[in-house]
């Protein structure tokens, strides 16, 4: 007999639901990012470095908050990479209504921004705070507590990409154990970043039980915009933390940044999940499992984990398994939801 | 400036668009088209991955269009033709191969059911061309012939058209009123179709017709024999006579209770499977080798088996006696070869037929000055398929080439444009062919799980009993699943993951149909829109620096 497909769950095609677009999809069934129509947040021109993660994760993330607020968004940016290569002076490269001051201060301008807002009765126009993993789980980590603890009405967007990279690739609290960085050198009996200390941010932003927390990754563009749109949907204090690969800090191929933030994502490594006041309300299962070491491999500043000679190699790639795996029990990301 | 700048600033604020970043690209991507493992695989020259593109959007008219520019005989085709093209279609890889040929067939049904035509693509020419030989390459020549506006003339010495499609293919492959609509398509296309019309000079026939060039595909008909003591010499029948007399409207051939048959070919399957439906109790094949080593389809061998054909390995007949056979046992030798072992044993049998190959009856063109005979009796062409004689072409079974109906309708193709470059004093040259779009080229994490639909299979009894098609067709929603399966190697389906993924916007979106361009102005080289790529029609390639 003949396989029946009115039955299957997803509707099939050709490539599924994972590409951006699909021709044989109806246009709303479309990401975002799949329109000639998207806002382009950040317009061509800009100088972040080739293949940079940052550039395309606040593209993906700002361009979905723009449709989903209809246009009317303001934007605050702490200092960091994101900063920098958009905006040298007197360029921009911001198709949106943007500000800059301060490396720690982003969420505390943000909560001024929204209670402007506020006074000159404007309940449609939405606020965005956004920095990379430095200015805020390091130099604006008080700030954000803050605003989170007032729920003031912002979506605060971490891109993460584990490191002070603009300034030449120092160690952050988001950087990961083993990792090699200017500031944690692998030299002789140095193991590179040590391992048990950092911050999980979006852990500790669900800690504050505001509405939602969720994190994404520049691998799965629908599901980042699903979060960024929910988020715009939601008052009050939100965060959204996004994994954003750095060819340089990570020492890989500019080629290779969405297939990194792949391999965390399917190796367990970076969980995508949601929360909602404090309690996880969802997440997304691994389709297709690696072990840690197919993600950790393509990066130089892992590379002393890999040789013969190194004694605490083993030792730190077991470790980093260990967390993928316990992401993996924490968030259920082994279940099995059929093919897709 | 003409007006007041904030406090410490002197310069208007400008877009970052003024900063061409393109100019720090060492490598540029590049759209391409490139080949796809099945139309490199398709005899027949088919653009499987083009018209499986129109299919997915269940745009069927175009996808048979596009299937007609190459193949006249689509519904014949998805049943006839052994799909080598799904053992080079990357998908299995992933999973399970695209089932090619049930869509083709799908396509093909659809357009006799609604009756698309095709109409001619050049102006009459005013050339004349006789094609001998009905069979899938006279009618594949025959109809491009056709549509590059030549006047056609197709001759075969046979009742009716269709040469081993219809006296070689039996029904439950081939049922005939789809070859008859498929053949009609052809003949309705203008060409004139002479039957019962033996041509025996060829040269001749060319002269008194006025023809400029002539196509001859008259196929390999004559059986080849094996010396086999016999009792009884009436007992010793031939494969292509018995699947011949099938179609020729006489009573069908008398062939008794336990049949044997020898030989490992397609053609001793469709014998043993054909005796088993006229009622024969014991159907079996006698083999010199091993089931590794049989020509025959593997499908093919599977589905007789299942319809209770035996089969009997590594065996040669030494004598018929009455009612029964003699064979000997063989072994491989060290070097794989069967060898007799001097062991025999002896099988009940009624009738003896052998399948073990057939010759072309090259008498006709032996007397033809230039056309040289090949020691295998098979006519020598050049790469255009043109004979030692200026204008004969000849190509389907009578050429050196494996013989199937796939390669025949390639020949037909091949033949039709080399024809029509000699009619206007050319030589044809094939296009330049791109590189094949290898798996290694795909990004297959963009592509969802599906496992291949299956064609329903009639029931084991009627199978066994009647002439029924075996093989049933896709309805149209699974058709548009498997055509939706087609991964497109190698060929922009527009996904637009390139202009998704790219940090720098650096990817203009053209529109649907239009595909995508490059901005080189801000293109920084990263390569992430041909990583990301899902079917690999992106290279990166080093700029000149």
């Amino acid at each position: 007999m003949s396989k029946p497909i009115d039955n299957q769950t997803v509707k099939f095609y050709q490539t599924g639901t994972l590409t951006v677009g699909n021709r044989l999809l109806d246009p709303e069934q479309r990401t975002v990012q799949a329109s000639a129509e998207r806002t382009n947040a950040i317009t061509c021109g800009h100088r972040a470095c080739q293949g940079c993660g940052e550039a395309l994760g606040a593209r993906y993330a700002l361009d979905a908050a723009m449709r989903a607020t209809d246009g009317q968004l303001i934007c605050v940016n702490a200092t960091g990479c994101l900063e920098v290569f958009t905006t040298p002076y007197p360029e921009t490269s911001w198709q949106v209504s943007w500000l800059h001051s301060l490396f720690g201060n982003a969420a505390a301008v943000a909560s001024g921004v929204a209670a402007a807002q506020r006074v000159k009765k404007r309940p449609q126009v939405r606020v965005i705070a956004q920095g990379g993993d430095g200015g805020t789980t390091d130099i604006g980590f008080g700030c954000l507590s803050g605003m989170f603890e007032r729920n003031d009405d912002v979506l605060y967007i971490c891109y993460d990409n584990e490191g002070y990279m603009n300034t030449g690739v120092q160690r952050s609290s988001a950087t990961p154990g083993g990792a090699r960085t200017a500031t944690t050198p692998a030299v002789g009996e140095a193991p590179g970043n040590v391992f048990g200390t950092g911050k999980n941010v979006p852990l500790i932003a669900m800690a504050h039980n505001i509405p939602y927390v969720a994190t994404a990754s520049v691998a799965d563009l629908h599901d980042l915009e699903a979060k960024a749109t929910k988020a715009m949907s939601i008052r009050g204090a939100r965060y959204l933390h996004v994994m954003v690969p750095c060819p340089l800090g990570w020492g890989s191929a500019a080629h290779d940044t969405i297939k990194l933030a792949r391999l965390a994502m399917e190796s367990g490594f970076f969980p995508l999940f949601e929360a909602e006041h404090g309690v996880v309300t969802s997440s997304r299962a691994i389709r297709r499992k690696v072990p840690v070491i197919e993600y950790l491999k393509p990066q130089k500043r892992f590379a002393h984990l890999f040789k013969p000679d190194n004694p605490h190699g083993s030792e730190a790639l077991a470790r980093l398994q260990a967390q993928a795996d316990e992401n993996c029990r924490r968030f259920n990301l082994l279940r099995d939801e059929g093919a897709v | 400036m003409s007006h007041q700048h904030p406090f410490a600033i002197t310069l208007d604020v400008g877009t970052s668009l003024a900063n061409r970043t393109g100019t720090w690209r060492t490598t540029k991507p590049v759209y391409g088209d490139h080949l796809p493992p099945c139309n490199a695989q398709c005899p027949a020259g088919e653009n499987i991955q083009g018209w499986l593109f129109h299919a997915e959007s269940g745009d069927y008219r175009a996808a048979w269009d596009v299937l007609m520019r190459d193949n006249p005989l689509p519904a014949v085709m998805g049943r006839a033709c052994y799909h080598t093209c799904e053992g080079a279609c990357n998908r299995g890889k992933l999973d399970e191969a695209v089932s090619i040929h049930a869509v083709e067939r799908f396509l093909g049904d659809l357009a006799i059911r609604e009756g698309w035509r095709v109409a001619a693509d050049a102006p009459p020419s005013g050339k004349k061309v006789l094609v001998v030989g009905a069979g899938p390459s006279g009618l594949s020549a025959a109809y491009h012939l056709a549509r590059l506006g030549h006047a056609v003339t197709l001759a075969d010495a046979g009742p009716k058209a269709g040469g081993m499609m219809r006296f070689g293919i039996p029904k439950y492959r081939l049922p005939r009123d789809v070859l008859d609509a498929e053949i009609q398509r052809i003949v309705d296309l203008g060409v004139e179709l002479k039957l019962n019309a033996k041509i025996d000079d060829i040269p001749a026939a060319m002269k008194d017709g006025g023809y400029d060039a002539c196509f001859a595909a008259i196929g390999a008909h004559l059986a080849k024999k094996v010396d086999i003591p016999a009792v009884s010499a009436g007992r010793i029948l031939d494969a292509v006579s018995v699947l011949r007399s099938m179609e020729s409207g006489e009573e069908p051939p008398k062939l008794g209770r336990r049949v044997v048959v020898y030989g490992g070919g397609n053609t001793a399957i469709d014998v043993a499977r054909t005796a088993k439906r006229l009622g024969a109790e014991e159907a079996l094949i006698v083999y010199r080798r091993t089931r590794e080593m049989m020509p025959a389809h593997d499908f093919e061998v599977e589905e007789a088996l299942e319809e209770g054909v035996a089969v009997h390995w590594l065996r040669t007949i030494k004598r018929l006696d009455d009612g029964e056979m003699v064979v000997e046992k063989m072994a491989l030798d060290e070097k794989g070869w069967p060898q007799p072992t001097g062991e025999v044993e002896t099988i009940g049998a009624d009738t003896l037929i052998l399948a073990l190959g057939q010759d072309v009856d090259v008498s006709v063109v032996t007397q033809i000055p230039g056309v040289t005979v090949n020691k295998d009796h098979t006519v020598a062409v050049g790469p255009d398929l043109m004979t030692g004689y200026p204008g004969l072409f000849c190509g389907g079974d009578m050429v050196p080439s494996e013989r199937t109906v796939t390669v025949a309708v390639g020949h037909g193709k091949k033949a039709a444009r080399c024809i029509d470059a000699y009619l206007k004093g050319e030589s044809y040259a094939a296009p330049p062919k791109a590189a094949v779009a290898v798996h290694d080229r795909l990004n297959t994490w963009y592509y969802s799980d599906a496992p291949a639909s299956v064609q329903p299979t009639l029931d084991l009894l009627r199978r066994q009993s009647s002439f029924d098609e075996v093989k049933g067709g896709l309805d149209e929603s699974n058709a548009l699943f498997e055509a939706r399966r087609c991964l497109s190697c190698g060929n922009c389906f527009e996904c637009d993951n390139c202009f998704g993924v790219c940090p720098d916007n650096a990817v203009i979106k053209l529109g649907p149909g239009n595909r995508f361009k490059f901005n080189y102005d801000f293109c920084k080289g990263c390569g992430l829109c041909a990583a990301e790529c899902p079917c690999g029609a992106i290279d990166m390639v080093p700029e000149d620096l």
